[in-house]
């Protein structure tokens, strides 16, 4: 005999999870997006520097 | 062995909103717009991303504080009317979710901050984080009368972090900031003492009210708008005001300073005749008094690029 899920508890349980789940990708999302930003900044400077050493 | 016997029911577990209640979403958004016009005052551009993740770890960092609050004053939030229903006291949250919730994000904000900005800017928001949970929360709050005068340092802090997170130095500007919400906080917080009559005598948490009376804490606010009054419309002559600020700031001190006036005129009886009607009224207007003056700094930060914010 299978168990359903139909208790208010499980539901909340559901919300907790997706909650998390979903912030967890965010956070992922903007760690990427911070690394390509910082990246593309050094590549900008680093030319800079570079020439100013020439 | 079934799948009931190992699964430990508890019929109050917590949502995921219960968890977003224990970092003050309310208290949030004050620290984000006031940090956000920190940054955007700030004279030096900020790329987009960093900006919005600076902005948003120095949320998480006052969020991670709301959430320690609540764990230290779960005892005194299970008195008050005003507190009754948070995650902690209504049994919805267990305290050690919310010291765990409180620590990691604090330890997350602070750090990834630091990686966004630069360091200085995330030894701040430790600093403020450290300066709310311990130097307010468990120390100033139960011992002395001045708990609100010092601790409302903590709400003043994030402007001068945003400002901090864009140039990774300090200057005058994000201290007058600092300065104006060090100064509204307690008018605007011994406003609601008055008409959240018992809260703070039940909980026994030292509040102007508690230890030195009503009538000395109207006196107390007109003083401290006054002075607020003061500080506000001589920022306008400064790099972080401009015409739309001092015209924002002169007719918000007028009303409020007419507020405090009229506070300060009532004895308790006329008061609780028309149930603290000037006293609620006051503290709404606080609200707004303080949204207006940062919107006006906002204001005169973005026109700049177009010669039109500031004194030219």
């Amino acid at each position: 005999m299978s168990l359903k899920a139909t208790h208010d508890l499980h539901r909340r349980r559901f919300g907790r999870n997706l909650g998390v789940g979903l912030a967890l990708a965010a956070f992922i999302v903007l760690v990427f997006g911070l690394t390509i930003v910082k990246m593309s900044n050094a590549d900008r400077v680093m030319p800079a520097a570079t020439e100013a050493a020439d | 062995m079934s799948d009931v016997s190992i699964t430990s029911i508890r019929e109050d577990d917590a949502g995921f909103g219960d968890y977003f209640a224990l970092l003050k979403p309310r208290v949030m958004s004050l620290v984000v717009f006031t940090a956000l016009v920190g940054l955007m005052a700030a004279p030096v551009p900020v790329h987009p991303l960093i900006g919005f993740c600076a902005i948003l770890f120095i949320a998480i960092g006052g969020g991670a504080s709301g959430a320690l609050n609540m764990w230290w004053d779960a005892d005194i939030d299970r008195i008050m009317t005003r507190t009754r229903k948070r995650p902690i006291p209504s049994g919805r949250v267990q305290p050690g979710e919310a010291l765990s919730l409180g620590l990691g994000l604090a330890g997350l904000s602070v750090v990834m901050l630091a990686l966004a900005t630069n360091w200085f800017a995330g030894a701040f928001l430790a600093f403020t984080i450290f300066f709310y949970v311990v130097i307010y929360s468990m120390w100033l709050k139960r011992s002395t009368p001045q708990n609100i005068v010092i601790g409302g340092a903590a709400g003043a802090f994030p402007p001068v972090i945003g400002w901090v997170a864009a140039t990774g130095g300090m200057a005058v500007e994000p201290w007058l900031m600092f300065a104006l919400i060090f100064m509204w906080t307690p008018p605007h917080f011994w406003a609601l003492a008055l008409f959240m009559r018992s809260d703070y005598d039940d909980a026994g948490v030292p509040m102007l009210t508690v230890t030195h009376g009503r009538r000395a804490t109207r006196v107390h606010i007109l003083v401290y708008t006054v002075l607020l009054a003061a500080l506000a419309l001589g920022a306008a002559f400064s790099g972080i005001g401009g015409p739309i600020y001092l015209c924002v700031s002169a007719v918000m001190n007028l009303l409020f300073l007419h507020g405090a006036w009229r506070i300060w005129q009532r004895s308790e009886p006329g008061a609780e005749a028309d149930n603290f009607h000037c006293e609620k009224r006051f503290f709404r207007l606080s609200l707004l008094y303080l949204f207006l003056h940062f919107g006006a700094i906002l204001a005169e930060a973005l026109l700049r690029p177009w010669g039109l914010g500031g004194w030219g």
